[in-house]
């Protein structure tokens, strides 16, 4: 299981903790930043900060299930595919996610999805959780109200 | 924090909010020089100038790597075999250099300051490799990273610098970032290769002069010794390496008088047997190949900072 | 206006200050062989811009001014520009090479004013004492530029916390101190008249200041620049010694870099101190126009000097106003200080006239001189020399030239 920074790594590590307590199976678990395989950094006009990626075991020929909070455009799975190659050859790689919202621009599917929840492309979906510091919350807020 | 400055020239005038921005950088560089393949493709598309008016390979090939690391397009330009060498002046390089189209310049100059005329007529970032006895930059910062690494944390630590203080950039550019840290830095050496200024009481913030080495490292909790050059003894302001290696060396002895696994830096390329006893430069507290590997991983955030500021402050 | 009576009728009205014109010991011009530079016709009218109707004209220049002949050549063609008088100043040396003395007889009878080696100061202690006493038949002073080359090497700036800190070669005080204290100890043993030009170090001062309270017949000159700006500003500071903070420029600019080079606070104070106790008894520009091909370089390259004419008056006012000094004095140390010096008497029908509360803007296309290299470079200005008569003609009238 690998999370992606800076919040799929949290919804990551709880679903490790909800395995190995029903299952009582330990599920190798790290976390991605993919600051630097991003495709908009010369758009963004500043560099935003990059975080350590930590995964401390082979993935090579194992199932990788990459976790983040929300899938919108497709984009941050694509350089999270792109980053997880470079550590090595997984056997294949599946996606879970807390919220699917739509509006893909890249062909990506998720494998796992808590919720779908159609939206417009102008909305935001915002998520919060306990260890960021506010209560487990998903807040849709429409474009018209934001 | 939103990084906002357009070149890297000297951190004389650094907060520490802002080198520690770049030590945290370094951090996820050295992680990505640990994966498999150590590139990623951050900047590509983005050329990366290495322009090095004086020779130096260790450096260049540190600011090469880091600048491949990044997926950056990198164009060498050489004292050797450039037009430098025949008497071009530095405005008309800027020129060239401009026209070129280098998203980023590294320089390397035998005058110091030459970077500030460089950034000052061309629209690319420009990173200081090092400017005659001025400043350079990205040496002392990761003399400060791995020192950091070493120590956990710079506050209320003491490092010794010992050498030729007066005619070294790393010494200025180790000042510059480890003091913003709070660390303080004992400047050992011959009082001839010690500016007056800063033998005379005036040192800059946080710095104190030792000429007795002994006495320098007692308690110490690191050291970075400098590459004498040998020219020195022939300026007049040594008598002989023979006795500068005994008075301001690094021995076994001497390294026992700091704290204990206090660690011993060197810029390199050293003269073992002169400023560092081989002993200690390939001894249990020496960092020096440590200093190596995070010298590209310093690169690679500072390229990563600067190729994401905007690119032209109207 | 017209006439000397119309122009001090003007300024009165407006509340201008009106002086005998000034004299500058220490000037450049560059002609012959550095015409890119200045020329004696560009430099001439830059001085009368400055408020100096007399300049005296440093011998460097490509050939050297160490003959007859090239003296009566420059004297010609200060003339033929009809901007402020043109003294010549002839070399020591043959050549300005520090070897063997050159015709001072001669040229004194040509018309040289005074001999300096300026720039390079006659290293041989023999040779340096054999001009002073040879002079002596010529009745003219020796200009000395006091300065201990193997102490200032490669330096290229004040050597102190500045210096230590950009990484700069420096330029110790004590190599001005230890080669006035030779000159000085010299001048006693063989007499002459000794000028030192360029006096910037408190020590250097305090050497003249004794010299003199001996009873010995010296003078000492001090420069506009070296009475306000500092090393800081090498480091990009732009506050004069009497100022903090401020705005800062980039550091390394070239345009700071003179010789005898920017010093401490603490040696602009003890130079005012010297100019107001008589110590000092003359202000000179040492005005050193470059053209940008040889300040447009590395700092280290880069040649040494201060285009200063124009910037003199606002820089003293500047001083005077920070209560470092009286305008009276000043303009002693610009008139009958620097006539003093030559065993001239004042020009009786010179004149400048300051506005000394003109703002203006001391841009490359404000000044007159073809040299633009000057820290104050796009700095606003307060105090400036409105117009110059000579002989009872004006000559420099600013209003003119602006309606122009």
């Amino acid at each position: 299981m690998v999370g992606i920074r800076a919040r799929g790594d949290l919804i990551a590590t709880r679903l490790h903790e909800a395995i190995r307590r029903n299952e009582n199976v330990d599920v190798p678990l790290g976390s991605l930043d993919i600051t630097l395989y991003r495709d908009d950094l010369t758009r963004i006009g500043h560099a935003p900060v990059v975080r350590e990626s930590v995964i401390p075991f082979s993935i090579d020929d194992r199932i990788v299930v990459l976790i983040d909070d929300v899938l919108f455009t497709g984009r941050t799975i694509r350089a999270a595919m792109d980053a997880l190659v470079d550590y090595g050859r997984p056997r294949a790689i599946r996606l879970a996610v807390l919220v699917d919202r739509g509006h893909r621009e890249l062909p990506i599917k998720a494998d796992f999805v808590g919720k779908n929840v159609p939206t417009n492309l102008a909305d935001d979906v915002r998520v919060q959780l306990i260890e960021t510091g506010g209560a487990d919350t998903v807040e849709l807020v429409q474009a018209a109200a934001a | 924090m939103t990084w906002q400055r357009r070149h890297v020239l000297a951190t004389d005038d650094w907060s520490r909010a802002e080198i520690e921005q770049v030590l945290d950088q370094t951090g996820a560089m050295v992680e990505v020089l640990g994966r498999p393949i150590r590139r990623t493709p951050a900047l590509r598309g983005r050329t990366v100038i290495l322009f090095f008016a004086e020779a130096s390979t260790r450096t260049r090939v540190s600011f090469e790597l880091a600048a491949k690391a990044l997926s950056a397009d990198v164009t060498n330009i050489t004292a050797s075999g450039s037009s430098v060498e025949k008497g071009e002046t530095l405005r008309d390089t800027v020129r060239t250099l401009t026209a070129l189209g280098g998203d980023v310049i590294v320089m390397r100059h035998a005058a110091s300051g030459a970077p500030y005329f460089v950034a000052e007529r061309t629209d690319a970032a420009v990173i200081n490799a090092g400017d005659g006895w001025h400043a350079h930059p990205t040496q002392g910062l990761l003399d400060a990273y791995t020192l950091r690494g070493a120590l956990g944390d710079l506050d209320g630590r003491r490092i010794v610098i010992v050498g030729d203080i007066t005619h070294s950039r790393v010494a200025r550019s180790d000042i510059d970032a480890l003091v913003p840290l709070g660390a303080t830095v004992t400047l050992s050496g011959p009082p001839t290769l010690v500016p007056s200024a800063w033998r005379c009481g005036m040192t800059p913030r946080g710095t104190t002069y030792e000429p007795d080495l002994d006495r320098a490292l007692d308690g110490a909790d690191g050291v970075i010794a400098l590459r004498l050059q040998k020219e020195r003894q022939h300026a007049g302001l040594l008598p002989s390496i023979r006795e500068y290696a005994k008075t301001w060396g690094l021995s076994e002895e001497r390294v026992k008088r700091m704290r204990p696994e206090a660690p011993v830096l060197h810029p390199g390329p050293m003269n073992e047997g002169v400023e560092i006893a081989a002993s200690v430069a390939h001894g249990a507290r020496s960092l020096i190949e440590t200093q190596v590997t995070n010298g590209v991983a310093v690169r690679m955030a500072l390229l990563y900072l600067l190729a994401g500021t905007p690119e032209q402050v109207a | 206006m017209s006439g000397l009576a119309d122009l001090e009728r003007d300024a009165a009205q407006h509340g201008w200050l009106v002086s005998p014109g000034f004299i500058d010991l220490h000037a450049h011009l560059r002609e012959p062989g550095f015409e890119e530079s200045e020329t004696i016709a560009t430099g001439a009218r830059a001085a009368l811009a400055g408020g100096f109707t007399t300049i005296c004209a440093m011998p460097n220049t490509e050939p050297a001014i160490d003959s007859p002949g090239l003296v009566a050549e420059v004297i010609a063609r200060g003339a033929a520009a009809r901007a402020a008088r043109v003294l010549p100043i002839a070399a020591i040396t043959r050549g300005r090479l520090g070897k063997e003395l050159a015709d001072l007889v001669e040229l004194a009878a040509a018309g040289a004013v005074a001999f300096s080696d300026d720039g390079a100061p006659v290293s041989d202690g023999q040779l340096f004492r054999n001009a002073l006493e040879y002079a002596r038949a010529s009745g003219r002073p020796i200009f000395e530029h006091s300065q201990d080359l193997a102490l200032t090497a490669d330096g290229v700036m004040h050597e102190g916390v500045v210096s230590a800190r950009l990484g700069l070669p420096g330029m110790a005080a004590a190599a001005e101190e230890t080669a006035i204290a030779r000159d000085l100890s010299l001048a006693r043993l063989a007499g002459g008249r000794l000028h030192l030009s360029h006096v910037s170090t408190a020590g250097g001062v305090e050497l003249v200041r004794r010299a003199k309270s001996d009873g010995l017949a010296i003078t000492a000159e001090v420069t506009p620049h070296h009475l306000a700006l500092t090393d800081e500003w090498v480091a990009g500071s732009r506050a004069f010694a009497w100022e903090d903070g401020g705005d800062r420029a980039t550091p390394y600019e070239t345009s700071t870099k003179v010789n005898p080079p920017l010093r401490t606070a603490s040696d602009v104070r003890a130079c005012w101190a010297g100019l107001m106790d008589g110590t000092i008894d003359a202000i000179a520009t040492d005005h050193a126009p470059h053209a940008s091909t040889r300040k447009d370089v590395e700092f280290q390259e880069a040649a040494f000097g201060i285009s200063g004419f124009e910037t003199a008056v606002p820089l003293l006012l500047a001083g005077v106003a920070a209560g470092w000094g009286t305008w009276d004095r000043v303009v002693e140390a610009l008139t009958t200080g620097p006539a003093r010096v030559l065993g001239i008497t004042l020009p009786e029908n010179d004149r400048v006239v300051i506005d000394p509360n003109a703002a203006w803007t001391c841009d490359a296309a404000a000044l007159v001189s073809l040299g633009k290299n000057t820290p104050l470079l796009g700095r606003a200005l307060i105090g400036r020399v409105v117009a110059c008569a000579v002989d009872g003609e004006l000559r420099f009238d600013l209003t003119r030239i602006a309606a122009s």
